[in-house]
């Protein structure tokens, strides 16, 4: 094959682990591994979750720091940046969960063309790629889809896809068909067939929870507990154990302790007839705008009952299930449980059912016994009898012992079961299960399917289940197999073989199906690519750095309401600020507590009152007037003219007036110190003028006092220069911050990890869109303040506009410096608004100078790339300026994104920790 | 309704928040570090202004004039040339420059009421009025007594005792400490509702609750108390260790009751918190709302510049905000020792705006859930 590395030699393993070990806090997920995987064949690992089969496979594809041991993967240890660096074109590597790794809001042709992109193929390669791999996967029709509208076989196929746009020698795949209905199960398998077919020398590893998924490949490591059980054919396992089918064998091969008293599970058949109707859905029909989630579903289930509910991620079992316990309310059609139709705000119903959701049903910061509490808190059980009740509980699904640990360190098996435990502690007559099984291991699945069967026999539950196992439906009274909002066909296991002819439940599914669907599309063979490979190395590529930014303004502008409120918002903000922060004081009540009552004192008082800053409240009538009048904040100064001003002033003797200011806002008090001067001096002059005459002229001067850049002294004409720094600051860092951690919340990083994308080329990739952004709104504040506010510019326009980007450039790069060490998008958003808010309204001289701060705050303005930038802003607007005279500007600025962006390239981590 | 939901599920929130050391480290900062450093930061409102005199006069009076500029109101002043002058305040070096005429104490003395240039950078505002007032005063004070040795007084001797109340030194950091605490106050109480719950929705969590017998009044109000309560002791330890203890404030005022009607804003924020997130529907969304609603919080109610000098337009919309009641409450209780017999307006609106955003939330919520 072309892209088949000349090193490869077919005889050696295409992987060797020695020794590896994995802890995560206090759980260890791998202990002491040591395995050779062969090469050119399909190698699957078994386990149930929880046993390391991912975070083995997370090792392999160098998504994830090696802790302890040595891994070698085609030919390379993993340790080594500079191997993994080298072989992570080679690697495909495809992470747990549904489109984990793809983009939601692109569509299913843009998200192979990102992937295409960042292993650094050409427009025309890309196409080409991009149309053979949604031919040979049947999924040309759905190219303009969105990942997110996909159908959960359809989103596999596609990730698929992503991980094969490549050609990558080594292919892994982590539970690429968990969650998946039966035929698109199939048609994935088929797919990956006929792909080895055409591609012999490629390895592939998978791991799955489906025995009977792994009865198909060449070679098996079985898992359990974080080590290796046995390894071989399949045939080499069932003869080992000799076991009759692969469930068995893994239950034979599991430690004694863990398997020692299992036995199949078996149902006893229900006493017949005689049943009252538990539940009645008739004509459920959900829509969320004209797409029907849920179409014109019914169904009756008697009380005792066991119903299965099958079907595809995606295809409305989850909604039925909502409507069910009255989450959601049906658009059409009823829901009755015990004849009675449900109110979602009736809390009674809610007390006679117990739910059990796929993804969530434990408080991950309570303890077992604690999360058993708080429910039946919740449910409003006796408090007397809560911690018996809870005993109990503990003690009937076998979780002693585990009593006081948190659930995230317990494996999946015995999660589940305290999930069960949760749902059933107030004694619900409805049990209602979504996928309550997905991932546990063959032995627990049993164990809880006996709880479910005495639950239904022996105290007369009715349970509501929904499963992907075959082996599950058909322990099930009764099932149901839903396809795209519809119920296919609902009856007995038996019946429903018998109905289609076919020897196993699993070809009955796909039968019905196939009839759903109609004929699929025939795949297209997967034509060989030409040798054009593109050199994926290199410490900096242009595209896969153009892959990102392309990617993260795909995602912009499909997300209309974040652009809106980037640009709007900050324009908002803008006219607010602008308006709102006022320096100029007027209006300010004041009152006179005069005591003359003579014309000289009025005169005193009415220069006062006269002056566009203050405006006089009633008389004072004493002091303890004008402490009430003080303290309650409706005086801001206070006059006290003394008995025999007027005399005192004619005769020359010294006399003295007495004003009281409220000092709580210093900054407002200040100001009105000084009015209170100015106006006194002048009265003074006045007087001495009319006493004096022009004698009193000797010593005299004119102080001309020139308010410059602003001869007006308006508010608006200082801020709005300073408040577009301000807004370029806060609203592109917490952008480019979520930007990140959001991938990181949402797993998509993986990608990050596992491509040839260096940490430089994500970031920078990552940030262009929102310097573009950025520019934009800062082309939007302009114009704002010259043609709304009339903020006289006089400077060089291109020259603040040179300053602003470079500006941009530093304050994007430090939401990326914050993304780069944050884990979780709260924290993140916290830390950034922290560090920018504050700093840029505090301390880089929006309102008060550097030059005037003091301590570390002083410091910090000093080198904050705001107060250069406000520099640069008041300059062009206000002072003239242009190239010639933002040499310092432009230094300073220029200077700080190499500085935080380098700070973040040392920060960010390339792989899981 | 019943309180055993609420305090359950707050006590669950309150577990949740202990086990994510980031947010606890951050909590910490915003309310002691960054309380500290901010007021400490903060100058007098003329402090160390920058001024720039060009001497050409050079006599007896000139000299007393330039050595009156001292610290801690101006720095040195740097002695310039007119030519540099223009250069320097382009540069934003100087906010004030000082030109003294040639002959100016000659014309003094002669009674001939020469003029001398006081040049103010007027795009920085807050220093522009109070320096040049100082400004005019020092002068005037240098000139008087250097005249007073050649003249008879003529002025009437009519003196001005000023006093400021509350705040005798007017010191800028008093107010500035209390308003970073309400700042983070507002802050902190929105994010800690708000993004959690957005989290909460895009990993799916919430929907769990609702199917257990428990009303969206109640999971409101369980996050209401249990978020409320860790800003509520942030916010006492701000005040009575940062503010009253480092930074050495002096409360004229009953803490208890700052406490109480931080108690109310934080109804009030954190219901605005769930109501955002209940408006946004990813974080990237409710990151820019955040923005948008807590920067003018913070500018506008008061904290920043006075609420007076606002255009009426503003003032309106401001007084539905809870911020703008609680600065005004502060500035009573904290500094001018006011009782509740005198904040019982604030505490009344702080009361409705909570109440109202409360309500809007709520229903928001609902709708949100289903």
């Amino acid at each position: 094959m072309t892209a088949a590395a000349p090193d490869s030699d077919p005889a050696a393993p295409v992987a060797r682990l020695e020794g590896v070990g994995l802890r995560y806090g206090q759980t260890a997920a791998l202990d002491e591994v040591t395995l050779q995987l062969p090469a050119g064949r399909m190698v699957g690992l078994i386990g149930p979750d929880g046993v390391g089969k991912s975070s083995l496979l997370s090792l392999l594809a160098g998504a994830r720091v090696i802790q302890q041991g040595r891994i070698e993967v085609l030919g390379g240890d993993m340790g080594d940046a500079r191997h993994r660096a080298r072989i992570c074109p080679r690697i495909a590597y495809m992470p747990q969960g549904l489109g984990r790794n793809l983009y939601q809001t692109l569509s299913v042709a843009e998200n192979l063309d990102f992937f295409g992109r960042l292993f650094g193929h050409g427009p025309a390669e890309r196409t080409r790629r991009i149309d053979a791999l949604l031919a040979a996967t049947g999924m040309s029709p759905f190219r303009d889809r969105p990942a997110a509208k996909l159908s959960g076989g359809m989103k596999q196929k596609l990730g698929l896809c992503c991980a094969l746009i490549h050609d990558p020698d080594l292919l892994i795949l982590d539970e690429p068909t968990t969650g998946v209905d039966p035929l698109s199960r199939r048609q994935f398998w088929d797919l990956i067939e006929r792909i080895r077919r055409d591609r012999p020398a490629m390895s592939v590893i998978v791991a799955t929870a489906y025995m009977e998924e792994a009865a198909r490949f060449d070679w098996l490591v079985a898992m359990d507990g974080g080590r290796v059980l046995a390894t071989g054919s399949p045939a080499e396992l069932l003869e080992r154990t000799g076991a009759e089918d692969l469930d068995a064998a893994f239950i034979a091969l599991m430690p004694d302790s863990e398997s020692r008293g299992h036995r199949a599970v078996a149902i006893p058949p229900r006493a017949p007839d005689g049943h009252e109707i538990a539940i009645e859905a008739s004509h459920l029909t959900m829509r969320f705008g004209d797409f029907a989630a849920v179409d014109d579903v019914s169904f009756r289930i008697e009380k005792g009952e066991i119903f299965g509910f099958l079907g595809s991620n995606g295809c409305g079992k989850t909604t039925t299930m909502k409507m069910l316990t009255g989450l959601l309310e049906p658009s059409e059609g009823t829901a009755r449980l015990f004849g009675a139709e449900i109110d979602p705000r009736d809390m009674e119903v809610r007390r006679r059912v117990g739910f059990m959701s796929q993804s969530f049903s434990l408080y991950s910061e309570l303890t077992v016994r604690q999360n058993l509490e708080l429910h039946a808190r919740l449910f409003g059980m006796e408090p007397a009898a809560i911690r018996d009740r809870a005993t109990r509980m503990i003690d009937r699904f076998g979780l002693q012992g585990v009593a006081d640990d948190l659930p995230e360190a317990l494996p999946l098996g015995i999660r589940q079961r305290l999930s069960l435990a949760v749902a059933m502690i107030h004694g619900p007559e409805i049990l209602i299960l979504d996928e309550p099984t997905s991932g546990v291991d063959p032995v627990a699945r049993d164990d809880f399917w006996a709880i479910l069967g005495e639950l239904s026999r022996q105290d007369g539950v009715t349970i509501f289940v929904s499963t992907h196992f075959m082996n599950e439906a058909e322990l099930c009274d009764r099932i149901s197999l839903m396809h795209a909002g519809r119920v296919l066909v609902s009856d007995t296991a038996e019946a429903i073989m018998r109905a289609k002819d076919a020897a196993t439940l699993d070809d009955a599914f796909v039968a019905y199906l196939q009839d759903a669907i109609g004929d699929e599309p025939v795949p297209a063979p997967l034509t060989d690519a030409p040798e054009t490979a593109a050199p994926a190395g290199g410490w900096f590529s242009l595209r896969r750095m153009f892959s990102y930014s392309r990617l993260e303004s795909l995602q912009l502008r499909r997300d209309p309401i974040r652009l809106t409120l980037a640009l709007i918002g900050s324009l908002i903000l803008m006219f607010v600020i602008g308006y709102g922060i006022n320096m100029d004081v007027e209006d300010l009540s004041f009152a006179a507590l005069d005591r003359d009552q003579t014309t000289t004192s009025r005169d005193y008082v009415l220069d006062i009152a006269g002056s566009r800053y203050f405006t006089e409240a009633p008389p004072l009538t004493g002091y303890d007037d004008m402490d009430a009048r003080m303290r309650d904040g409706t005086l801001s100064l206070a006059i006290e003219i003394p008995p025999g001003f007027a005399r005192d002033v004619a005769r020359g003797a010294e006399v003295e007036i007495g004003a009281w200011i409220d000092g709580a806002n210093p900054t407002r008090a200040e100001t009105v110190l000084g009015y209170v001067q100015g106006m006194h001096g002048d009265w003074i002059a006045r007087k001495a003028r009319e006493l004096h005459g022009d004698a009193a002229l000797r010593g005299d001067f004119d102080l001309v006092t020139r308010f410059r850049y602003n001869p007006d002294v308006k508010s608006i004409v200082a801020m709005s220069p300073a408040v577009i720094p301000l807004l370029l600051l806060l609203i592109p860092a917490v952008l480019t911050t979520l930007s990140v951690v959001r991938e990181k919340e949402l797993g998509s990083i993986v990608n990050f990890y596992v491509t040839p994308v260096t940490r430089l080329e994500f970031l920078l990739g990552k940030q262009l869109p929102y310097v573009a952004l950025a520019m934009l709104n800062f082309a939007l504040l302009t114009a704002l303040a010259i043609f709304a506010f009339r903020v006289p510019f006089t400077g060089s326009l291109t020259a603040f506009a040179l300053a602003a980007l470079l500006y941009v450039g530093a304050t994007t790069a430090m939401g990326l410096l914050v993304s780069s060490f944050m884990r979780s998008q709260v924290a993140a958003l916290f830390a950034t608004v922290l560090v920018t808010m504050i700093p840029g309204a505090q301390y880089s001289g929006l309102l008060d100078p550097v030059s005037s701060l003091q301590g570390a705050g002083r410091a910090i303005g000093e080198i904050y790339p705001t107060t250069w930038f406000i520099i640069a802003s008041r300059g062009a607007f206000s002072k003239g300026l242009g190239f010639q005279d933002f040499g310092t500007v432009y230094l300073a600025l220029a200077a700080a994104t190499p500085v935080i962006l380098g700070l973040s390239v040392l920060l960010l981590r390339k792989q899981a920790k | 309704m019943r309180l055993r939901n609420i305090w359950h599920l707050g006590v669950k929130e309150l577990r949740g928040l202990w086990r994510d050391p980031a947010m606890l480290l951050l909590i910490v900062y915003a309310f002691s570090l960054s309380i500290y450093t901010e007021s400490k930061a903060m100058p007098e409102s003329l402090s160390n202004a920058a001024i720039a005199i060009v001497d050409e006069d050079r006599s007896m009076l000139s000299g007393r004039i330039v050595s009156a500029f001292t610290p801690p109101y101006f720095g040195a002043p740097r002695m310039i040339t007119t030519s540099q002058m223009d250069r320097r305040m382009d540069e934003g070096l100087d906010t004030f420059a000082l030109d003294i005429p040639p002959d100016f104490e000659r014309d003094v003395l002669a009674g001939r009421n020469p003029a001398i240039q006081l040049n103010v950078d007027a795009t920085r505002m807050t220093q522009a009025f109070t320096g040049s007032g100082y400004v005019q005063q020092i002068v005037t004070a240098e000139v008087a007594e250097f005249v007073a040795g050649h003249r008879e007084d003529a002025t009437p001797p009519v003196g001005l005792a000023l006093r400021a109340r509350y705040n005798p030194a007017l010191e800028a950091s008093w107010f500035g400490a209390v308003n970073s605490v309400i700042d983070a106050i507002t802050m902190l109480s929105i994010i800690l509702t708000g993004a959690a719950l957005i989290r909460e929705k895009e990993h799916g969590t919430v929907e769990h609750l609702l199917v257990m017998p428990v009303s969206a009044a109640e999971i409101m109000l369980s996050k209401i108390w249990s978020m409320g309560l860790v800003v509520l002791l942030a916010s006492g330890f701000a005040i009575t260790v940062v503010v009253q203890m480092a930074l050495q404030v002096p409360i004229a005022g009953s803490v208890p009751l700052f406490v109480a009607a931080a108690a109310l804003m934080l109804f009030a924020t954190t219901s605005m918190g769930i109501f955002l997130a209940t408006l946004a529907g990813t974080m990237p969304q409710f990151a820019l709302l955040l923005m948008l609603v807590l920067l003018p919080l913070q500018v506008l109610s008061g904290g920043m510049t006075p609420r007076e000098s606002m255009p009426e337009m503003i003032q309106a919309i401001m007084s539905l905000a809870p911020n703008t009641h609680f600065v005004i409450l502060s500035q009573g209780v904290l500094f001018r020792g006011a009782g509740l017999d005198v904040v019982w307006p604030q505490f009344l609106a702080l009361l409705a705006t909570g109440g109202a955003m409360f309500w809007l939330a709520l229903r928001q919520f609902r709708r949100f859930l289903g």
